[in-house]
């Protein structure tokens, strides 16, 4: 779609942008000592770190990527909302206070404080960079998305704009800054999306989204054997049918301009419903319903096609509150866009054709993920949702980035008392999403192409005021949260890898500067990944660095902590299945096969998200590799 | 802002207890975390079934589990801070 650009959202978004930037001179001044620069020095207030973790956490993926995955898939988009938190639960209970009493500042100097080992100090660092990257993708693809109806930029501008703006905070003040940036984010993030679901709430529910919304044609057809005879309106000529997964698309022809619509039979009665539909052409010409995109052909979708309150049905309902809202929902009919793929001789056709949805199937899972065996659910199916919910659980407390906040604080308890604040803060968000998501679902304003947008635009339905505040927020979102990744990848480079690995000399002047080029470096391949991934959801993104967190860190971690066997050995070769076995089914997974341009059936490895899989290979793998090395730990003393 | 002066891990005797709490309360988590996605797996017809209010299972044991861990969470800390308090009295 075309997004129109305001003056109101370009002055709102330097001014956020600008205030990020000002912090980081500020705190610049402040940074001299390795400490201060990847720790923060130690001293942040446990309440300021509680909202920062908030920020760091809640990145592009919780509210662009769990809001758009809601608005298209129902509650099994909040299905990452209830894993993403329930992790925190993790970390509170089991990983918070040990890890802040052994680290220093980075998450491999806790697992080596006691080993002192160069193989912990090796994989630790190698896990950290890329559990870091796995992260930083999603982000800058966000990014990205936010600039074009922001700014009217296109996506690769939205990347290298976010990728030069951190490595500035990063490269000049370290964790301070960083934190602040998280601590600024993070408390408005939580206020906006506030605004924003008491407004949705506020609005109800109604047939009619908003003035503008596209009414969608219907013609009446005469049908034979899947094959469209004739159609009421004279006006089209019937060019094309088309047959894809027992579904039925037809082109029609008006006044030489194509578009295609689906063929709906229902009780002997069929009707052509307009479709959205992107084509693109044998010279490379995309044409969005027919036209090219400048026709502005191509509407924001999403109503409802029935409201029932109280057994009646209803146009519209008026403020509703926010249980009243779900329930509401949950009796009514929802139009959501499918997508399918097809080629029709040299061109390529994406539609988006319209689906009635029972609002009892979209409160509940099952549109994203098949369950049912109702539904055609398989065991891989299956697999993939246990798979899915085990990685969430377990993947909050195995990100370095997040892990390395405990060290910022003066004290354990300073530890805990800030993961509480942070799981207050991000758990009323996530419930906040629910409705977000929700509200977008229904308003008419999703675009199809991109369901990140989903809650930006909802914000846009609004206002442009409430749209560029909420989009500025989410722009500062990803740089608070990219802020946090990069420092977590330098630390990584150069503290694990040059200062303790290989044991260059350094004096503090100098460790601080190879952190600060470190974080260019990252930076720099962060802004070519987040071109390169353009398109996918952020949130199944972070899915999947979730995974390989889980896989590689959270069983070195857990038994380094409960297990008195553990060995040196034992953690390093963890790390390392969990980081080949995690990496090695996504690379083999559905959802590559398609990114690679193959039939995604065809994958060698039916499942999508590899916890399942990798987390208990890399249990195994720790406890065997320290059984068999335990002469290694009786001559070492654990007594500190 | 609100920083705080110094930064020394101190000896921390009841350290154990709640590392003891930490896992109990751990435990009861995953147990209903685990009892969610079993549903999900095993009879998802059920996370659709009216429970109270016009809500369903999927929506009160979804919000559920994100009220329950904020609860846990400051259930935790009353009792930490408490054997904080007690046990590392100097």
């Amino acid at each position: 779609m075309i997004y129109e650009v305001s003056n109101l959202a370009i002055i709102i978004f330097v001014f956020i942008v600008g205030l990020v930037l000002g912090l980081s001179f500020y705190f610049a001044r402040k940074t001299k000592s390795a400490a201060s620069y990847y720790a923060a020095g130690g001293k942040i207030h446990w309440a300021v770190n509680g909202i920062a973790f908030a920020g760091d956490y809640l990145s592009a993926a919780s509210f662009l990527g769990i809001c758009g995955m809601i608005a298209y898939s129902g509650y099994d988009g909040f299905l990452y909302s209830i894993g993403y938190l329930a992790g925190w639960v993790v970390a509170l209970f089991l990983v918070a206070e040990p890890l802040r009493k052994l680290g220093k500042y980075t998450f491999t100097d806790a697992l080596d404080a006691r080993f002192d080992s160069r193989a912990i100090k090796l994989t630790a660092a190698i896990s950290t960079l890329i559990v870091s990257i796995f992260y930083l993708i999603p982000q800058m693809v966000g990014a990205g998305d936010l600039v074009v109806p922001l700014l009217g930029l296109p996506h690769w501008m939205g990347v290298v704009i976010v990728g030069s703006i951190v490595i500035f905070i990063v490269a000049t003040a370290g964790m301070t800054s960083t934190t602040y940036v998280q601590f600024i984010k993070g408390a408005l993030l939580v206020i906006f999306s506030t605004i924003l679901t008491i407004y949705i709430l506020n609005n109800g529910l109604t047939l009619t989204p908003n003035a503008n919304y596209h009414k969608f044609d219907k013609i009446a057809a005469v049908v034979a054997n899947d094959t469209v005879v004739s159609i009421s309106d004279s006006t089209y000529v019937i060019k094309t049918t088309k047959v894809v997964d027992k579904l039925v698309f037809v082109k029609l022809e008006k006044n030489g301009s194509n578009c295609w619509y689906h063929l709906n039979k229902k009780d002997d009665v069929a009707n052509l419903e307009e479709m959205l539909d992107i084509t693109v052409l044998a010279n490379g010409d995309k044409l969005y319903n027919g036209a090219p995109k400048t026709a502005n052909k191509f509407y924001q979708v999403g109503h409802l096609s029935k409201i029932i309150v109280d057994g009646k049905e209803v146009d519209k309902t008026g403020p509703v509150g926010p249980f009243q809202f779900i329930k509401t929902i949950e009796n009514s009919e929802i139009v959501r866009f499918s997508k399918k793929g097809f080629t029709d001789g040299t061109d390529k056709v994406t539609v988006y054709y319209q689906k009635v949805t029972s609002g009892k199937d979209v409160m509940k899972p099952g549109l994203l993920y098949k369950l049912s065996a109702a539904a055609g659910a398989t065991f891989w199916d299956k697999l993939n949702f246990l798979s899915l919910m085990l990685a969430l659980f377990l993947g909050t407390s195995a990100l370095p980035h997040i892990l390395i906040r405990y060290y910022t604080v003066p004290s354990q308890r300073a530890a805990r008392k800030s993961t509480i604040v942070a799981i207050a803060a991000i758990g009323f968000f996530y419930v906040l999403t629910l409705y977000m998501g929700l509200g977008s679902m229904i308003n008419g304003v999703l675009d199809v192409e991109s369901s990140n947008m989903s809650g930006p635009l909802l914000a846009k339905s609004i206002g442009v005021g409430l749209f560029s505040i909420i989009s500025a927020i989410a722009f500062a979102t990803v740089l608070g949260t990219v802020s946090g990744l990069i420092v977590a990848s330098s630390g990584a480079i150069a503290h694990d890898f040059i200062d303790k690995y290989l044991k260059v000399e350094m004096t503090d002047h100098g460790k601080v500067k190879a952190g600060k080029i470190a974080a260019f470096c990252v930076g720099i391949f962060a802004i070519v990944l987040g071109i390169l991934f353009k398109g996918m959801n952020v949130s199944f993104l972070v899915g999947l660095a979730f995974a390989v967190a889980a896989s590689a860190n959270l069983p070195a971690i857990l038994f380094l902590l409960f297990w008195k066997k553990t060995t040196a050995k034992g953690i390093a070769s963890s790390i390392i299945v969990g980081i080949i076995s995690s990496i090695g089914i996504i690379l083999f997974s559905p959802t590559m096969w398609e990114k690679y341009g193959l039939i995604p059936k065809d994958a060698p490895i039916p499942l999508d998200n590899p916890g399942i899989i990798s987390i208990p290979l890399a249990v195994l793998t720790l406890v065997i590799v320290s059984l068999m090395t335990q002469k290694d730990n009786s001559t070492k003393d654990f007594s500190k | 802002m609100l920083h705080e002066p110094t930064n020394v891990i101190e000896t921390d005797n009841a350290a154990p207890k709640k590392a003891k709490l930490g896992v109990i309360l751990f435990i009861v988590y995953t147990l209903i975390y685990a009892g969610f996605v079993m549903i999900g797996l095993t009879k998802p017809e059920l996370m659709g079934m009216e429970l109270m209010a016009g809500q369903n299972i999927a929506i009160i044991y979804g919000f559920g589990l994100i009220v329950l861990a904020i609860v846990m969470g400051f259930i935790y800390n009353y009792f930490c801070t408490k054997m904080e308090n007690k046990m590392n009295k100097k």
